[in-house]
C-alpha cells in the first residue's frame, strides 16, 4: 500500500512539474531555433543539476534501501520498484560530496540508460522541469582540479539561474 | 500454397529426423549389415525428402532424394557400406542442417546447391551398382504402378460404400435439379506422409476452388484431427468438369492418387440405402456395382470403363479369384490396423516466451501470497482460524502451481547430447586418436532455458577431453592403457541440482605444466606459484586466454574455451569443478540448479538485516555454546558429530559491525559437495518460498550474494550464495 501511495504522489508531482514546464515553454516559446531538450532540475547540496528527461523512468520517494555488502561505497543497495529489484546509487558519494542526508524532500530518480538496466540515483530534491534550447546550453571546459566537473556535459541558463547538466553516462557506473 | 503455418512443425520434425539419422548412421558404421538400422535410415531420409518437397525446399529435397537413393541401394544389398560413404553421408547431414538453419532464420533454404555432395552420392550409386540400379528402378516403377492400380480398384469399391444422410441427400438432389454436377472423389494419401491432416486440408482447399464439398467421409473434423488412415472420400457439387477437379487435387504433393466419378440422383439414392458395413465384403460390393450400373446408365466414359472393368473382373473371378480378393481385402485390413492405433502424442507445442510469462505470473502470485501471509500474521487480533486455513490452502495451491509450471518447462538433456557421439567420431578422425564416448542419463531433465544454453559448454569440455585429455594411441599403449580412449558423459539428479560429469581416462591435468605456463604468461609470479595448492593451479585453467595445448588446433587451444565454459555455467547459477589425477584422467563436474526462479529458503537475520539461504544447501541448524568454538590455524572451527567444521561469521563477511558477545551461537551448517561450513547468524525467521530476482548488472561484483528477493512486506532481502562462502 505504502508503495502505491508513493508512486501516486510522484505522478502528480511530475504532472505538476511538467505543467509548470509547459507554461514556461509557452512563455519562452517564440524565441530560439526550436531544438529543445527537457531537463528535470534536481538539487544536490546548494547546486542545481539537470537530468535529461528522456533517461528518466520514474521518480519515487525515499524508501528503505537494502544494503548490499562488498560493493563500491556509492552503491547504496537495492529497492523494490513495483516488484523489480533496482539498485540505488548515491550521486553525492560518486561526486565526492558529503553523504546524503535523508529529508522529506529526498527522492530516488529511476534512470534507464540505453542497453542497460534500471538504476536509481538519490537526490536531495526534485524541483521542476525546464525546457532548454540549444542556445541556452553552454559547454563547459573540463577542469581537472574540480572533481565534479567530470560528470557535467554543460551548463544551462534559465530564469532559475544556472543548471549544471549531468552527463549520466559518466555518473552511472559501467556495467561490470 | 501457404505453408508458413507448418514451418515450426517442419523445423522441429526435420531436427528430429536429422538427429535420428545421425545416430543411426553412427550405428550403421558399427554394424553395416543391420537391416533395422538401414530401414530406419531409409524411413527418416524418405520423410525428410517428403517434408522438404512439401514445403517447397527444392535443394533440400534434391539432396535428400539422392541420399534416399543410396540408402535404397544399400537396403537392396546392391551397395555395401564403406567408410568413405559414411563420411559423405555425414557431410550430407551437415549440409541438411545448414539448410535447416537457414530456414529457421529466414524461412528460405539458401542458395547452396551442394553439387559436389550430390555428385559424390551419384558416384556411390554408379560405382556400387552400375546398370543394375537402373533395372531396379524400372522394376520399382512397375511395382508402384501396380500398387497404384490396385489402390484404384480398392478406392472405386470404397466410394460406393459412402453412406449419405437425409440432409446431404436433399442438398444433392437440389444441386442436381439446378443442373450442377455432383462428383464423388476418393483421395489416397501417400503412406509416408507425415502431415496427413495438412495434406487433406490442402486437398479440401484445392477442391473448394471449383465447387462445394457437401460431404466427406470421415467427417471434416476427423480429418482435421488426423483420425483417418490413408484415404478419404468427398462428394462435391460443382459446375466444373471432373478432370479439372481431379488434377487440382492431384497437384497437392504427397497425394498418392485421386479418383472420381459422377454421381446422379439414382446413384445417390443407392448410396443412401447402402449400409456402411458392406465394406470390403465382395458379394455385397458386387451387387452394389450391378445395382449402380443398372440404375445409372448415364455415366461418364471413364467411370463406365472402370465399372465394366470391375465387372469383367467379377465375371472372370469365379471361385479362386473370389477367395484371392478376399484374402487381399483381409490383408489390407491387417495393414490398416497397424497405423490406426494412436501413435501421435497428445502434445501442444508452446512458445517458450509464453512459458516465461506464465512463470513470471506465478512468481508474482507467490509474492502476493507471501504478503498475505505476513499481513495475516501482523493483524493477529483480527485474524481467525478460517482465514488461516484459506491462506494455508492458497499456499499449497501456489506451491503445486509453481511445481507444475516448472515441470512444463523441463526437457530432457537428450536433445543436446545426441549430437555428441557424432562429434567425438569426427574428432577421432581429425585428431587421429582412437576414442569412444559413453553417455548415461540422457533422460535427466532440466529447465528448457538451461538445456538450450548447456550445449556449448559441454561441447567445449568434450573437445577439451578429446584434444588435451586423451593421449595418442602409442602413448596409451606404453602406459598400459587400452588403445581406445574413453570419454564419459554422465548426467544425474542430485537433490535440487542436476550434475553433468565429463570424464576421460586420459592424461589428467599436469599441474606443473599449468604452473609453468601461468608464470610464462605472467598470470602468476614464481613466488605465488610456490604456495599454490593443486586446486588453485587447476582453477588457473579457467582464466581468460589460458591454454596449455602446445599447438593451436582448430579443435581446441584457442584458449577461449574454459573461461567461457565457466562464465556460461555461472550465468546459469551453476558451477564447474575439476578433479584430476595425473596419468589417470580428469573429471569435470557441472552442477546446475533444477530451477532458476523460485526456491525454498531459510530466512535468517544478521543484526537487523534479513538474508535468505537456499534450503538445498542447508544440512542442519545447530545451537552451539561459545566455549565449543576452537581455533585451528587461527580459524574458528567447531567439532560436530565427528567432523571439524569451519565457522563463518556472517557479520564479518557482510561487513556488519559486531555487537555483544552472546553465549550461544546459532549456526546454520551448509554443504557444498562433501564440504561443510557453519554460518553464524543472529536469528532465524523460518522457511519461506522465495522468488529469485536479478539485482541487475550494476551489482554483479558481489560474489556472495546470488540475487535478491522481495518479501511479503515489500522489503528486499538478499540471497546468500552458500557455495561461494565455503
Amino acid at each position: 500500500m505504502d508503495e502505491l501511495k508513493t508512486t501516486d504522489g510522484v505522478t502528480t508531482e511530475m504532472a505538476a512539474a511538467s505543467a509548470a514546464a509547459a507554461s514556461a515553454a509557452a512563455v519562452n516559446g517564440t524565441a530560439g531555433s526550436g531544438i529543445t531538450t527537457q531537463y528535470i532540475v534536481i538539487k544536490l547540496g546548494d547546486e542545481q543539476y539537470g537530468i535529461d528527461i528522456k533517461y528518466i523512468d520514474n521518480i519515487v520517494r525515499m524508501q528503505h534501501i537494502t544494503r548490499v555488502p562488498k560493493v563500491d561505497s556509492y552503491l547504496k543497495g537495492v529497492i523494490n520498484l513495483r516488484g523489480e529489484v533496482v539498485p540505488v546509487m548515491s550521486v553525492r558519494i560518486k561526486m565526492g560530496l558529503p553523504e546524503d542526508e535523508v529529508t522529506k524532500s529526498s527522492r530516488i530518480i529511476i534512470i534507464k540508460l540505453d542497453q542497460q538496466g534500471f538504476i536509481g540515483i538519490i537526490v536531495d530534491e526534485v524541483k521542476e522541469v525546464v525546457t532548454l534550447e540549444m542556445e541556452q546550453v553552454e559547454k563547459v571546459a573540463y577542469d581537472s582540479k574540480d572533481e565534479k566537473g567530470n560528470f557535467i556535459s554543460g551548463v544551462g541558463k534559465c530564469e532559475g539561474g544556472l543548471i549544471s547538466l549531468l552527463d549520466l553516462n559518466l555518473v552511472v557506473p559501467e556495467n561490470s | 500454397m501457404d505453408v508458413s503455418q507448418y514451418l515450426e512443425i517442419f523445423l522441429d520434425e526435420t531436427n528430429e529426423h536429422l538427429q535420428s539419422l545421425n545416430t543411426q548412421i553412427l550405428s550403421l558404421e558399427q554394424e553395416p549389415d543391420n537391416m533395422d538400422t538401414i530401414n530406419e535410415i531409409f524411413r527418416a531420409a524418405h520423410s525428410l525428402k517428403g517434408m522438404a518437397g512439401t514445403m517447397g525446399y527444392k535443394r533440400m529435397q534434391n539432396l535428400t532424394h539422392d541420399m534416399e537413393n543410396v540408402f535404397s541401394e544399400v537396403r537392396n544389398g546392391n551397395i555395401t557400406v564403406k567408410a568413405n560413404m559414411i563420411d559423405i553421408l555425414f557431410q550430407c547431414l551437415d549440409a541438411l542442417e545448414e539448410y535447416n538453419a537457414n530456414i529457421r532464420e529466414s524461412a528460405d533454404e539458401g542458395t547452396n546447391d551442394n553439387e559436389p555432395l550430390i555428385k559424390q552420392l551419384t558416384d556411390i550409386l554408379k560405382g556400387g551398382t552400375g546398370d543394375v540400379s537402373e533395372a531396379d528402378e524400372e522394376e520399382t516403377e512397375t511395382e508402384s504402378e501396380e500398387t497404384v492400380q490396385g489402390a484404384e480398384e480398392d478406392e472405386s469399391k470404397k466410394l460406393l460404400d459412402i453412406t449419405l444422410g437425409e440432409s446431404e441427400m436433399t442438398v444433392l438432389s437440389e444441386a442436381l435439379k439446378q443442373g450442377k454436377q455432383v462428383y464423388g472423389l476418393n483421395v489416397t494419401v501417400q503412406e509416408s506422409c507425415i502431415l496427413k491432416a495438412a495434406r487433406a486440408f490442402l486437398v479440401f482447399k484445392a477442391v473448394e476452388e471449383y465447387g462445394e464439398i457437401i460431404f466427406s467421409d470421415p467427417s471434416a473434423q476427423d480429418i482435421e484431427d488426423e483420425k483417418f488412415e490413408l484415404d478419404f472420400s468427398l462428394i462435391v457439387v460443382t459446375d466444373s468438369a471432373l478432370e479439372t477437379i481431379l488434377s487440382g487435387a492431384k497437384a497437392v504433393s504427397e497425394i498418392e492418387d485421386v479418383t472420381g466419378e459422377v454421381i446422379d440422383l439414382d446413384r445417390a439414392k443407392a448410396l443412401v440405402k447402402i449400409d456402411g458395413e458392406t465394406e470390403k465384403v465382395h458379394k455385397d460390393k458386387k451387387s452394389v456395382q450391378e445395382e449402380t450400373k443398372g440404375k445409372a446408365p448415364a455415366k461418364k466414359e471413364s467411370a463406365k470403363a472402370k465399372a465394366s472393368k470391375a465387372e469383367t473382373n467379377a465375371v472372370a473371378s469365379t471361385g479362386t479369384a473370389v477367395a484371392q480378393q478376399q484374402t487381399a481385402a483381409s490383408a489390407k485390413n491387417e495393414k490398416k490396423a497397424a497405423p490406426s492405433k494412436p501413435v501421435v502424442n497428445r502434445t501442444v507445442r508452446v512458445d517458450i516466451e509464453k512459458l516465461d510469462t506464465l512463470m513470471n505470473l506465478v512468481s508474482e502470485l507467490i509474492i502476493a501470497k507471501n504478503s498475505l501471509v505476513s499481513a495475516s500474521n501482523t493483524t493477529e487480533g483480527k485474524s481467525n482460524a478460517e482465514v488461516n486455513d484459506q491462506i494455508e490452502y492458497l499456499e499449497s495451491v501456489t506451491t503445486s502451481l509453481h511445481e507444475s509450471v516448472m515441470k512444463v518447462r523441463m526437457v530432457p538433456i537428450e536433445s543436446v547430447v545426441t549430437k555428441f557421439p557424432r562429434m567425438i567420431r569426427d574428432l577421432s578422425k581429425k585428431l587421429d586418436k582412437k576414442m569412444e564416448l559413453y553417455m548415461s542419463g540422457e533422460e535427466t531433465e532440466l529447465d528448457r532455458t538451461v538445456v538450450d544454453e548447456i550445449g556449448d559448454p559441454l561441447m567445449h569440455l568434450l573437445r577439451n577431453s578429446a584434444d588435451h585429455g586423451l593421449e595418442s594411441a602409442e602413448v596409451r599403449k606404453e602406459r598400459g592403457k587400452p588403445e581406445v580412449g574413453s570419454i564419459f558423459l554422465d548426467a544425474y539428479q542430485d537433490g535440487n541440482n542436476v550434475v553433468i560429469e565429463v570424464r576421460d581416462d586420459g592424461n589428467g591435468i599436469d599441474t606443473q605444466a599449468v604452473k609453468n605456463k601461468a608464470i610464462e604468461r605472467g598470470v602468476i609470479t614464481p613466488e605465488q606459484a610456490e604456495n599454490m595448492t593443486e586446486k588453485e593451479i587447476i582453477d588457473l585453467l579457467f582464466n581468460a586466454g589460458f591454454s596449455t595445448a602446445k599447438t593451436v588446433s582448430d579443435v581446441s587451444g584457442r584458449g577461449v574455451g574454459l573461461d567461457v565454459v565457466k562464465s556460461k555455467i555461472e550465468s546459469l547459477s551453476g558451477e564447474v569443478e575439476v578433479k584430476s589425477k595425473l596419468g589417470v584422467g580428469s573429471t569435470w563436474i557441472i552442477r546446475l540448479p533444477l530451477t532458476l526462479a523460485i526456491i525454498q529458503a531459510l530466512m535468517v537475520v544478521v543484526k537487523d538485516e534479513k538474508y535468505a539461504i537456499s534450503l538445498d544447501s542447508i544440512q542442519t541448524i545447530e545451537d552451539i555454546s561459545v566455549d565449543e568454538v576452537k581455533l585451528v590455524q587461527n580459524k574458528e572451527v567447531i567439532h560436530l558429530r565427528g567432523s571439524v567444521i569451519p565457522l563463518i561469521r556472517l557479520n564479518e563477511v557482510l561487513d556488519i559491525p559486531e555487537e555483544g558477545n552472546p553465549e550461544n551461537l546459532i549456526v546454520v551448517i551448509v554443504k557444498k559437495g562433501d564440504r561443510l561450513a557453519g554460518l553464524v547468524v543472529d536469528e532465524l525467521i523460518g522457511q519461506q518460498e522465495i522468488v529469485i530476482k536479478s539485482m541487475g548488472k550494476y551489482i554483479s561484483k558481489c560474489k556472495i550474494i546470488s540475487g535478491a528477493t522481495i518479501l511479503g512486506d515489500g522489503e528486499v532481502a538478499l540471497i546468500l550464495d552458500a557455495n561461494s562462502l565455503i
